[in-house]
Order: C-alpha cells, then sequence, then structure tokens
C-alpha cells in the first residue's frame, strides 16, 4: 500500500492515446502502466518510490497530479 | 589559489552518457564549473545539456585546452578509460569508478606516472574549490554543495566522498569554510595519497590547516606521518580515523575495498599513534574536527 | 574471497609447483583412507579459515591410519575461533631441514606488487621484520610488465641464498608472482616452503585471497574449484542473517542497502555509507551503544530496499530499536530512505515514533524528508548536530 504518494489522473487524460503512453515512458520509476488498448493507471507498488521529478505532470500540466500524502492534515 | 584545479580548470566526463554521469554533468554545470562535454563511443553528435558528445578524447584535445577529465565509466572499461585520457596528453584524471580490480589499477597508475599525468581515485568523488569550481559529483546537487562547502581557508582530504561532505559541511557550520577538498578515493591503491597532495596544500597560500578523514587498512597514514617530519611542513593537521571498531575484528571487509585489517600497522590504533607522533592531532570525535582545528590556528 | 588451504594447493599445484601428497576429507572414514594411500606418517591439517590452527589443536600428526581416523574425527568437531571446519587436509608427513617463507601482496604506497621474502619461514612474519630485518627481502615490480624471473631470484638472494637453493626458490617465487598477478589475487603466500632432508624444496602450506572485483574474471578457475564467481568469503562464513540481507541488496540495482555484518547487539542501526558507516557504528559504541548490525546505505536505494532492510533488521529477537544515520548525503535522498524506514517499521508491526531513536540524515532533499519524520513523530536532528551526537541520542532514546 502507498502510504507516501498518491497520483491523480484527470480522466480526460484517458482520452489521449499518445498522452498516456508518454506518462508511461517519462517515468522514471514505472508509476505508470497502460491498461487495455490506450487507458494509464497508476501502479500500486511503485507509487511511494516516486521521485518527485514531475516528469509527469509537465507532460499533462493541470491533468496530472502528484499529491504528497504526509503533507496533508 | 587552489590546489588541483581553479575557476579556468576545463575538463571533460567520459562516459558522459552514463545515468550518474549526465547528473554530475548537470550539478558541475549548475555550479558554474567549465565541463567542455564528454566521450562515450558510438555517440559522437549527441548533446547532454547542451554539451557535445564524442567518441574518443582525442576528439576533444585536438582543438581545444583540457585540463582535467573525470572518468565515470563501467569497471571493466575503466582502465582503457584512463589510458585514454593520458595518451591524449590530459594532465588530470579523476577516476569515479567503483569496484575496479586494483591490478589495473596499478597499470594505469605506473603508467601515469611515466608520464607525468595526475590520478585522483579511483571510487572517489572528484575535486571542489568552494565559489571555483567542482570536477566530479561531490557535494550533489548545486544548492546542497553550496551550504555544505562555504569558501574558506581549510584544506579536506578523504578517503571516503561522503566524509568529505560530512566533514566540510562541519567545517562551513563552523564558519570556517574549505579552500579546497579532495575525495582521494577508498581503494587499496590509489592515484594520489596524502603525502603526494601534502605539498600542494603546503604550497597553497590560501590554505591555512587541513583536515583528513582517514580509515583502517594500507598504509597511507604511515607515508603522510614521515612526509610531515621529513618535510618540516608547518601547517596544521587535524585528522580523523575511523573504523575503531575493525581492530578487533581481522580479516573483514567493511566499507571500501582498502579497509581491512591485515596486520598489527592496518589498524586504527596504530595509525592513530603514528599520526599523533608526527605532530597531526587526531580527532577523536569526527564533530570535534573544526574546534581542533581552531585550537591549531591559535583563533 | 580468501581460498582454503586445500583449494590455495590446488591452485599451486595446477600451476606445476612441488608439492607433498594431500588428501582433502570431509569424513573421518576418507580421512583413513587418504592416510592408508598415502604409506606412511601423516599430518591432519584442519581446514578453517582462521589462523592459529596449530595453537588451537587443529593440526595433529598420525603414523597409522586408525591414528588419522581417531585425530580427523576429533578435528572435523574442533571449532577454532568459533569456526567449524569444512573438512580436513590428509598430507605426508614431511622431514623438514629449514623452513622458508615467500608472499606476494600489494603495497599501497609503492602503488605495486611486492614479494615479501625470508629464510626465516614457520614463525609471524612480522616478527621477522622487526627483530631479523636483515632476514627478509623487499621487491616491488611493475604491474604493467610481464613478470620476469630474475626479480623473484632478486629477492631469494637479497637474503643471502645462493647454489641449488636459489634456484629451486627461484621457481617457487616466480611462480607465485605469476599466480598472484595473472589471477587478481591481494594475497599470495606460502608459509612455510620447506627444504626436505633430501634436499627437495615444496611448498607446505599456502594461503590465497583472490580480488572480490576480479572474480568474475576468473570464472573458471572458481568453477573448477567448485566455487561460484559471486560467492564472497571473508575471514569467517557469512550468518543467515548476513546472507538475508545480501539477498535482498541483490533484488532491484538501485543503490545499496546491504553490506551488513550481525553483531550481537540490541540496537538495529540503518547507516551509511562506507566511511559514514564506520564513523556511525564507532559513534555508537563510544556512546555505549550496542549495535545489532553493522552495514551501508548509499547511492540512493529504492524505498524498497531500505524497506526491506528495515523489516528484516527489526525481525531479529535482539533488536530493540533502530537508529537511521547517515552523513551529509549528496546523491542519497533524505525522503527516500525515511519513506523507506518509516514503512519498514510500520509493515512490521511497529509505531516508527517508537521503535526509531534517531533519524540523522541531512542533505538532499532534506526538506521533504523532516516533513515525513514530522508527520510520523520521529525524534530527527539536522545538519547541525554532529554523528557523534546524533549516536549519542541514539543510544540515551533506547530507553524511552
Ligand atoms: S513525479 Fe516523476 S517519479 Fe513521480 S510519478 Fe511523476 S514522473 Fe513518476
Amino acid at each position: 500500500m502507498a502510504m507516501f504518494i498518491r497520483v491523480d489522473i484527470d480522466p480526460s487524460v484517458q482520452e489521449d492515446m499518445q498522452l498516456c503512453q508518454r506518462l508511461v515512458e517519462v517515468c522514471p520509476v514505472d508509476i505508470f502502466e497502460t491498461v487495455g488498448e490506450s487507458n494509464v493507471a497508476t501502479v500500486e507498488e511503485n507509487l511511494d518510490e516516486c521521485t518527485l521529478c514531475d516528469l509527469c505532470v509537465n507532460e499533462a500540466p493541470g491533468r496530472v497530479h502528484v499529491v504528497k500524502l504526509y503533507r496533508e492534515g | 589559489m587552489s590546489i588541483l584545479v581553479n575557476a579556468d580548470t576545463t575538463f571533460i566526463i567520459q562516459g558522459i552518457t552514463g545515468r550518474e554521469a549526465v547528473t554530475m554533468a548537470r550539478e558541475c554545470l549548475d555550479y558554474g564549473a567549465r565541463l567542455l562535454g564528454g566521450v562515450t563511443p558510438g555517440r559522437k553528435g549527441r548533446e547532454v545539456h547542451g554539451l557535445p558528445v564524442m567518441d574518443t578524447v582525442r576528439q576533444f584535445t585536438d582543438t581545444q585546452r583540457v585540463d582535467a577529465s573525470v572518468v565515470s565509466v563501467p569497471p571493466a572499461f575503466a582502465a582503457d578509460a584512463v589510458f585514454e585520457a593520458i595518451d591524449a596528453g590530459i594532465p588530470l584524471i579523476v577516476v569515479v569508478t567503483e569496484r575496479i580490480p586494483r591490478k589495473q589499477v596499478a597499470q594505469f597508475v605506473e603508467y601515469a606516472q611515466q608520464q607525468g599525468t595526475r590520478i585522483i581515485g579511483p571510487n572517489c568523488l572528484g575535486i571542489i574549490s568552494p565559489g571555483k569550481t567542482r570536477v566530479g559529483g561531490v557535494g550533489g546537487a548545486a544548492n546542497s554543495t553550496e551550504r555544505a562547502f562555504k569558501p574558506g581557508r581549510i584544506g579536506v582530504m578523504s578517503r571516503s566522498g561522503g566524509m568529505t561532505v560530512e566533514i566540510a559541511n562541519s567545517l562551513s557550520e563552523a564558519g570556517l569554510g574549505v579552500s579546497t577538498a579532495v575525495s582521494i578515493g577508498g581503494d587499496a591503491v590509489i592515484g594520489s595519497t596524502y603525502a603526494e597532495l601534502m605539498p600542494l596544500f603546503d604550497a597553497d597560500p590560501d590554505t591555512d590547516a587541513i583536515a583528513i578523514y582517514s580509515e583502517p587498512g594500507g598504509r597511507a597514514e604511515y607515508e603522510l606521518a614521515e612526509y610531515m617530519q621529513r618535510s618540516g611542513s608547518t601547517k596544521p593537521i587535524v585528522a580523523f580515523m575511523a573504523g575503531k571498531f575493525m581492530d578487533e575484528m581481522p580479516g573483514m571487509r567493511f566499507g571500501h575495498a582498502g579497509t581491512i585489517v591485515e596486520g598489527k600497522a592496518d589498524t586504527a590504533t596504530e595509525k592513530i599513534a603514528n599520526l599523533a607522533a608526527a605532530g597531526i592531532t587526531v580527532a577523536d570525535k569526527v564533530g570535534d574536527i573544526p574546534s581542533l582545528i581552531k585550537q591549531r590556528l591559535g583563533a | 574471497m580468501r581460498f582454503y588451504e586445500y583449494e590455495s594447493k590446488q591452485i599451486l599445484r595446477d600451476a606445476g609447483m612441488p608439492l607433498p601428497k594431500s588428501h582433502f576429507c570431509t569424513t573421518d572414514a576418507e580421512a583413513e583412507q587418504a592416510a592408508a594411500d598415502i604409506r606412511g606418517p601423516v599430518v591432519i591439517k584442519s581446514q578453517v579459515l582462521s589462523g592459529g590452527r596449530m595453537k588451537a589443536g587443529g593440526v595433529k600428526f598420525a603414523d597409522t591410519p586408525q591414528e588419522a581416523r581417531g585425530l580427523a574425527e576429533e578435528i572435523l568437531r574442533l571449532r577454532i575461533n568459533d569456526l567449524l571446519p569444512v573438512g580436513v587436509l590428509v598430507e605426508e608427513k614431511q622431514d623438514i631441514a629449514q623452513e622458508y617463507y615467500a608472499a606476494v601482496t600489494w603495497d599501497g604506497r609503492a602503488k605495486k606488487p611486492v614479494i615479501i621474502f625470508s629464510d626465516m619461514g614457520g614463525i609471524d612474519i612480522e616478527e621477522v621484520a622487526e627483530s631479523h630485518p636483515e632476514h627478509l627481502s623487499r621487491t616491488h615490480f611493475s604491474a604493467l610488465r610481464p613478470f620476469s624471473d630474475y626479480i623473484a631470484k632478486q629477492a631469494v638472494a637479497d637474503v643471502g641464498v645462493t647454489g641449488n637453493d636459489l634456484n629451486a626458490l627461484t621457481r617457487i617465487v616466480a611462480g607465485l608472482a605469476r599466480i598472484f598477478i595473472e589471477r587478481d589475487m591481494t594475497l599470495a603466500e606460502i608459509n612455510p616452503i620447506g627444504k626436505l632432508a633430501d634436499g627437495r624444496i615444496i611448498a607446505l602450506d599456502c594461503h590465497m585471497d583472490m580480488e572480490q572485483e576480479a572474480q568474475r574474471a576468473h570464472a573458471d578457475l572458481l568453477n573448477a574449484l567448485g566455487l561460484s564467481a559471486d560467492d564472497k568469503r571473508q575471514a569467517r562464513p557469512p550468518t543467515q542473517f548476513e546472507l538475508d540481507a545480501e539477498h535482498l541488496d541483490g533484488s532491484d540495482p538501485r543503490g545499496v542497502a546491504g553490506n551488513l555484518t550481525e553483531f550481537d547487539g540490541d540496537l538495529g542501526l540503518i547507516i551509511g555509507a562506507g566511511g559514514g558507516s564506520l564513523t556511525l557504528f564507532d559513534a555508537v559504541r563510544a556512546a555505549g551503544g550496542r549495535p545489532a548490525n553493522y552495514c551501508e546505505i548509499g547511492g540512493n536505494p529504492s524505498v524498497n530496499k531500505t524497506r526491506n532492510l528495515t523489516k528484516l533488521i527489526l525481525s531479529r529477537p535482539n533488536v530493540k530499536k533502530i537508529a537511521v544515520m547517515m552523513n551529509v548525503v549528496s546523491n542519497t535522498r533524505v525522503d527516500i530512505v525515511a519513506r523507506g524506514v518509516v514503512k519498514g517499521c510500520i509493515e512490521a508491526g511497529f509505531d516508527p515514533a517508537e521503535k526509531i531513536t534517531i533519524f540523522r540524515i541531512p542533505g538532499s532533499w532534506e526538506e521533504e524528508g523532516f516533513a515525513i519524520l514530522e508527520k510520523y513523530g520521529i525524534p530527527y536532528v539536522d545538519r547541525s548536530v554532529s554523528m557523534d551526537e546524533a549516536a549519542r541520542l541514539a543510544v540515551q532514546n533506547m530507553d524511552k
């Protein structure tokens, strides 16, 4: 179970096949994976490995959010 | 002034497209170092952070002055890379690569001696002269490097890369700062020992005292003690010896490849006695280094 | 990789060196058979990676196969410096007229290999060096040029040996130097080399150590000895705890979280890196702490690796609490290590605020790291607190 990081993907991302692919490619610690034909999802066991590099955020500004759970509440 | 490097030092990175080297290149550039580019065979024409990648070292040295090279290639290719740099006439080679068998190290070190080339490392993090330049990854990201390495008048030599940063940081926190710090490498055979670098610190008007980090294994401290007695060097040295617990465990390797107690002379206890006899202040705790230096400087 | 005597002798034998007849045996029955094959008095030697075998009773002489069996049975059960032998070497007993010493090792000062030779073999060589320096020669040679026999001759002649003995010894020393350099040894020692009553000169005991970093290049030799190129045999065999740590460190290539050595204290240590671990281990002991382990983390290991290392250390029944400490880090990230240890604690069923006595890792990404520690209520200090002081706090907080 991820304890430190959550990655929120806006539903609109799923409509952009190329963007989904780029998210999978860009993350250095394999947090994104494609599901089915084109959809993208996060890989639960890799979430806590997130390096906070923001490469995914830069691919989809405003539509991918990296949330630091330890900074919340 | 500083030793080995200065703000004008130009250098390349051999193996620049490797994972660690790409980061190192970024950190050196951010620190303001004069990195020219790098070499990775078969990758000529590519760029790393806007810097050119070449196939051979000579492709750099044929057209421009190259003062130094940082070798960051896998261990199996390291000796070849060092020979290439020596033959290209680069006078200073910093070997970052870990786990190079010592036979190969001895081979390129012997050749470097014949050619008058200076080798630092292997298994080191490089050289930094705070505020001027950095050749290698010592200190990490530019902002944390600036925090740990404040410009100052204390030289640092360390067999451990991590402890180079730790000691520099304590000197900076104490308001002393660093003139030049050299991570000399943790292997049993290295290109430049304490005693071989001391004359440079002795000749540096901007260095008032030297802090040294050392470990069990090898004879480098005896060589330093002899140098101090022979040369009449007057710069105060404060040394710290880690791994005292290893004295009870001969034959076991801890930490670096060179850190193993084989005989009586290898132990921390013997080395401490030897250094102290040569007029070197030995810090019992690593955190005492800055205050002991202040004492020695009469400040 | 330290070789047992029987392995070292196999390496010598393959290089054509003169040796006594010998058999490696793992049972008393084999030892009896070996003694019968040798047909004469034998010496039975414990095969253990420890010095002082003779003193500890690990070397015994037998005149008959029956006697050899009894002694082998004894020696196979005899612990020397806490180690059980892997077997015994049953060797024909020799009538020795004179003993020599030869070793090749690295001299980090000269940065070259050096041959150490003495005509006072069989005794502690450091003692010979101190009290009879004229009986010991040190001869450096180039690692760059192919080895030349004259260098071995010089080493032998320098202690005053001449005649036929000089030539026989030169062959042995040159052979040893070639094995040393070609096989990436860190030590190749024959002690003693014996001159027998009949004038022959042979290698009686031998000790070799191959550099770990070069083992892959000598897989042929290691495999022929029944060993693997990844074996990491040190002065004592690894414990299960150490093997488990090595296994988890090898599970992914990102960074190091391992190099663990087991101790018998109650304070688990997650410390790094090379020099930092040595410094911190000493500091904990100086503060009166009793470490349960030495280890090294560095090179920015994955969260997963640090988590597993934490869980492994916490699974030890003797571990009461853990301390997480490093020197000011450059490439290892404070937040990544913090995530790993917190996760490991919680998954092992503990509250990290109680299990972690102190967290002292300043440096890269410390703001994020400290935010994690705050959230979980873990006691931590920053770079203004020295490693010694952090170690003192770690020990002090054991009783909290
Ligand atoms: S921030 Fe970097 S590591 Fe984290 S999910 Fe995005 S791409 Fe992956």
